[in-house]
C-alpha cells in the first residue's frame, strides 16, 4: 500500500511512519478496539462486509463468541454483525494507537 | 435550484391519468414494513416478482386526492447483487421490468445513519427522485440534524417513527412534494481516477434501455456492474459485452475495484455526515440490547431460553392448535351430515359432501397451525430474536449444510410440514430455502402419529423391554429419532448433490431488540394464511376430489341404493353404521382398490398386501386418512387409531393360515410412512413456494424411493433373520 493511497493514510502508524503489524480478526482478543486494515475472503462476503461499513480504517471490536465457539460477533459503526471464525481469518486488523 | 430529475422526461397529456408509483427501499430491520403498513392502511396485494421466489407486496395510498401505488421492495444493504433475487432492488428502482417508480422513499435507521446512508448514496448516484425517511427517530438520544443532511445531500430528509405514527404527515407531504417536484440529490464522491476511467469504459457496454440517456446514471450503473458482475454471479439479463467489459476491468493488475468503490463512498459519507451524527455514541436501544444479549447469548442461559422458546412454540403447534383442528373437523362433519340429510342421496351429494366439503376441510384444517407458527415467527423476527437463534445454532446447522435459520422450520416440521415449509421464507438464499423444504417432510409430523398408534397398537404386544421400558412407547421414540436422523442425513446428502451451492460465508446482522407490534405480526399472519388458501388450497382441494373419485368409482348401483339403510340392517350390524358397510363395499370395487391390487406386486416385498395398498392411496389426501381407509377396507366404518375392532381385524388378518401382518410388517409400514411423501398438501405447498412443478416432483420421487428401499431392506433382512 503506497502512502499516497488515501486508505493507507487512515491507518495507524508508528512515529517512524511504518504500519503497525497486522493480525487476523479471528485472533483478536475480545472487547478491544482494533482498526480494520484489510478485508479479504470470498468476493460476495468481503464486498458485503465492506458495504456494511467495515472498510479499512474502521474501528471494530470482537464483542463475543457464540456459546458453541462460533460464530463471532463484531461491533463496528454501532452495529452488530456475526461472522464465522473461518471467515474472520481473512479480515486483518491493527492495534489502535 | 436543481434541474428536475426523474424518469419520464417526455411527459405527455396522459400524465395526469397515470398511476403514481412510490417504491420503499431500505436496509433490513429499519422498520420498512411497518412504514409500508402505515402508509397503505389495511390493504396489501401480495404477489411474486417474476422469475424469482421473492414476495412482492404492494398497496395503495392517497396523495393530493390521487391514488398512488406503494411497492415494498425487499430489504437490502446495498444495490449490488450477486443473484437474481438481490437484483430485484435495482431493477425495480429503475423500472427495468415494469413502470419505474415516480419516487423512491429510502427508509433509514436513525441510530445507524452512516451504514444506512450507503444505500442512499447509491440511489443518489442513479439519479432517482428520493425522499429519505429517518425512521426510529425516537430511539436516538440526540436526533441527527436532518436539515443539515438534507442540505448537504440535496434530498428531503424527514424524521419519523413509523411505529408511533410520528412524523408521518410530514412524510406524506414530502412524498407529495417529491412527486410534484422530483429531487435526486447530489453525492460528489471522489473516486480514484483509474476507477472513473473503468466506469466510463463499462458504461459504453451498457444497454441504452438501462441508462435513459443520462450520463450520470450510466456511470452509476457501470459502477453497479463493476461491483456486481463476476464469473460466478447468478445475475440475469447481463449482456455478454457488459460482462466482458466488467471482467476485463476487474482483472487489471494491482487493482481492487470493490474496495475502491466502497471506501470512496464511505469516505464521502464519513465526511458529509461528520458533525451531524455522533459516531461512537451508543443509542439507548443498543445499550438495552447489550444487556439482554448478556443473558440471551450466554452459554448456559442463552441455550436455556432458546430451548424454552422452541419448546413453547412446538407445544403450541402440537397441542394448542389441536382444539381448533378438532373443532374444524367437527364443523366439517356436522355440515356434511346436514347436507347428506337435506339433499337427495346420490352422486352429487356424495361429491359435495365427501369430495368438496372434505377437500375444503383438508385445506382449512391447516390454518390453526399456520396462524400460530406465523404468530411465533412474526414475534421472533420482529423482536430481533430470530437472528440470535441463527447465531446460537449456526455451528450445529452448518455442520449439516443447513442455514442457521433452518432450525425453526425444521422443528415446526415435527408438527406439520405445511406451515414449516412456508416458514422457510425467513431464509434469504434460494438454495438454503430449497434444501430445508426438501428435508422438512421427513420430520415426524403429527399426521403420522395416528398411523403409528394404530400399527403399534395392533401389531406389537404391550410388553416391556427388560421389564422396564414399554415396547410401544419405545417404538414411538425410535420412530422420532429415526426420522430426525434421516432428515439430517438427507440434508447432508442433498446439500452436496442436488442443491449444491457454493459455500456461503455467514454474514448476519444482530439487530437491536425491539418490541414487535401486534398489528404487523397479525397482518403478516393473515397474509400468509390468505396466500396459503389461495394458492396451495385450490390444489389440495382438487387433489382431494380426485382421490375421493378414485376411492368411490365406479359405482355399483346395487350398493349405492338406499338398501343398507333398512332398520334391520342397521340393528343387525355390529359395526358402527350401515353407512360404513356401503362405503366399504363401494371402496372394494373402486378404482382405488384396483390400483391397490395392481400395486401389490410392488409393495409385496415390503410385506404389504393390497389392502394396505388401498390405505396408502387413501393416505395421500393426508397421512392420517390411512386409518379410516383401513377401517373402510375392513368394513368397520369410521374407525380411529384407537379403534379396537380395527386393531383386532388387522391382528387376525390371515394369509396362507398365518397372520398376514407380523410386527415386522408393522415396522416396515411405519418406516414407509416415516419416509414416503404421503401428503398432497406438502407437494402443493412446495409447488407454491418454489413456483415450479420440478421440486415437488423431485420431492415425491426421492422420498418415495427412499421409503421403498428402506422398507424393503427392513422387511427382507427381518424375514431372513427370522422375525
Amino acid at each position: 500500500m503506497s502512502p499516497t493511497n488515501p486508505i493507507a493514510r487512515a491507518l495507524p502508524r508508528s512515529p517512524s511512519g511504518a504500519l503497525a503489524p497486522s493480525f487476523s480478526l479471528a485472533d483478536a482478543p475480545l472487547g478491544k478496539v482494533f482498526v480494520v486494515s484489510e478485508v479479504g475472503g470470498e468476493r460476495g462476503f468481503r464486498r458485503r462486509l465492506m458495504e456494511l461499513g467495515l472498510v479499512p480504517g474502521t474501528e471494530v471490536v470482537v464483542g463475543k463468541v457464540a456459546p458453541l465457539g462460533d460464530p463471532l460477533e463484531l461491533v463496528a459503526r454501532g452495529c452488530s454483525l456475526s461472522i464465522r471464525a473461518s471467515d474472520a481469518r481473512a479480515v486483518r486488523v491493527l492495534t489502535r494507537e | 435550484m436543481r434541474a428536475p430529475c426523474g424518469f419520464s422526461p417526455e411527459s405527455d397529456v396522459s400524465e395526469a391519468a397515470k398511476t403514481l408509483r412510490v417504491a420503499l427501499v431500505g436496509n433490513p430491520n429499519t422498520g420498512k414494513t411497518t412504514l409500508f403498513n402505515r402508509l397503505t392502511g389495511a390493504r396489501a396485494r401480495v404477489g411474486n416478482y417474476p422469475g424469482v421466489t421473492v414476495e412482492r407486496r404492494s398497496g395503495q395510498m392517497t396523495l393530493d386526492g390521487r391514488d398512488a401505488e406503494v411497492l415494498d421492495l425487499p430489504g437490502t444493504y446495498s444495490l449490488t447483487a450477486r443473484s437474481a433475487e438481490e437484483q430485484i432492488a435495482i431493477e425495480h428502482v429503475l423500472g427495468m421490468h415494469e413502470q419505474a417508480p415516480d419516487l423512491v422513499v429510502v427508509v433509514v435507521d436513525a441510530g445507524q445513519l452512516v451504514r444506512n446512508f450507503y444505500l442512499v448514496t447509491q440511489l443518489i448516484e442513479l439519479e432517482v427522485p428520493l425522499v429519505v425517511a429517518l425512521n426510529m427517530i425516537d430511539e436516538v438520544a440526540t436526533a441527527p440534524d436532518h436539515e443539515a443532511i438534507a442540505k448537504r445531500l440535496g434530498v428531503p430528509v424527514v424524521p419519523i417513527a413509523a411505529k408511533t405514527n410520528r412524523g408521518l404527515d410530514a412524510l406524506r407531504d414530502a412524498i407529495a412534494a417529491g412527486l410534484r417536484e422530483p429531487r435526486c440529490g447530489t453525492a460528489p464522491i471522489d473516486y480514484p481516477a483509474a476507477l472513473t476511467l473503468d466506469a466510463d469504459a463499462v458504461a459504453r457496454a451498457l444497454p441504452d434501455a438501462w441508462t435513459s440517456s443520462k450520463p450520470a446514471r450510466a456511470r452509476a450503473l457501470a459502477l453497479w456492474a463493476l461491483g456486481s458482475v463476476d464469473e460466478h454471479d447468478e445475475l440475469r439479463g447481463i449482456a455478454p459485452e457488459l460482462r466482458a467489459a466488467c471482467l476485463e476491468r476487474q482483472a487489471q493488475p494491482g487493482r481492487d475495484i470493490d474496495a475502491e468503490i466502497i471506501t470512496a463512498r464511505y469516505r464521502f459519507l464519513d465526511a458529509t455526515l461528520a458533525g451531524v451524527v455522533r459516531t461512537g455514541e451508543r443509542t439507548p436501544v443498543r445499550k438495552t440490547t447489550e444487556r439482554i444479549d448478556r443473558v440471551l447469548l450466554h452459554p448456559l442461559w442463552g441455550f436455556a431460553v432458546f430451548i424454552a422458546i422452541m419448546v413453547t412454540m412446538f407445544q403450541s403447534l402440537f397441542s394448542w392448535a389441536d382444539p381448533a383442528i378438532k373443532g374444524i373437523e367437527q364443523v366439517v362433519l356436522w355440515l356434511g351430515a346436514g347436507l347428506t340429510a337435506h339433499l337427495p342421496a346420490g352422486i352429487l351429494t356424495d361429491l359435495l359432501v365427501e369430495g368438496v366439503l372434505g377437500g375444503v376441510g383438508n385445506v382449512i384444517v391447516f390454518l390453526p397451525q399456520i396462524l400460530l407458527l406465523f404468530l411465533f415467527l412474526g414475534v421472533l423476527e420482529d423482536s430481533g430474536y430470530m437472528a440470535r437463534a441463527a447465531y446460537l445454532m449456526d455451528r450445529v446447522m452448518r455442520s449439516l449444510g443447513l442455514h442457521g435459520r433452518a432450525f425453526v422450520p425444521m422443528l415446526s416440521g415435527c408438527a406439520c410440514a405445511i406451515p414449516a415449509i412456508m416458514a422457510t421464507r425467513t431464509m434469504e438464499r434460494e438454495r438454503d430455502r430449497l434444501l430445508t423444504m426438501l428435508v422438512i417432510p421427513l420430520m415426524t409430523c403429527s399426521a403420522r402419529l395416528p398411523v403409528y398408534t394404530l400399527v403399534i397398537g395392533a401389531l406389537f404386544p404391550p410388553s416391556r423391554v427388560f421389564g422396564l421400558v414399554p415396547v410401544q412407547g419405545l417404538l414411538m421414540a425410535i420412530m422420532y429419532l429415526f426420522s430426525t436422523l434421516t432428515a439430517l442425513a438427507a440434508a447432508g446428502v442433498l446439500g452436496r448433490t442436488i442443491v449444491r451451492g457454493r459455500r456461503m460465508p455467514l454474514l448476519l446482522e444482530l439487530p437491536p431488540y425491539r418490541m414487535p407490534t401486534l398489528k404487523s405480526v397479525v397482518r403478516q399472519m393473515f397474509e400468509r394464511a390468505a396466500s396459503f388458501l389461495k394458492e396451495a388450497g385450490t390444489m389440495i382441494l382438487a387433489c382431494t376430489i380426485v382421490l375421493w373419485a378414485l376411492l368411490s368409482f365406479p359405482r355399483d348401483t346395487a350398493t349405492s341404493s338406499p338398501e343398507p339403510a333398512s332398520p334391520t340392517a342397521v340393528e343387525a350390524s355390529a359395526a358402527p353404521a350401515a353407512d360404513g358397510d356401503s362405503r366399504s363395499v363401494r371402496l372394494s370395487h373402486s378404482y382405488g382398490a384396483k390400483l391397490g391390487k395392481a400395486l401389490e406386486p410392488a409393495i409385496e416385498p415390503l410385506g404389504f398386501d393390497w389392502k394396505i395398498g388401498v390405505g396408502l392411496i387413501g393416505a395421500f389426501a393426508a397421512r392420517e386418512v390411512f386409518v379410516s381407509t383401513m377401517g373402510l377396507v375392513y368394513g368397520i366404518g369410521d374407525a380411529d387409531e384407537a379403534s379396537e375392532p380395527l386393531r383386532e381385524r388387522m391382528r387376525s388378518e390371515a394369509k396362507n393360515g398365518k397372520p398376514a401382518y407380523s410386527p415386522l410388517t408393522g415396522l416396515s409400514l411405519m418406516v414407509f410412512f416415516a419416509l414416503a411423501c404421503q401428503c398432497v398438501s406438502t407437494l402443493a405447498v412446495v409447488k407454491r413456494e418454489t413456483r415450479s412443478y420440478k421440486w415437488p416432483a423431485f420431492l415425491f420421487v426421492y422420498m418415495t424411493s427412499l421409503a421403498w428401499v428402506t422398507s424393503f431392506i427392513v422387511f427382507q433382512v427381518g424375514t431372513k433373520l427370522g422375525f
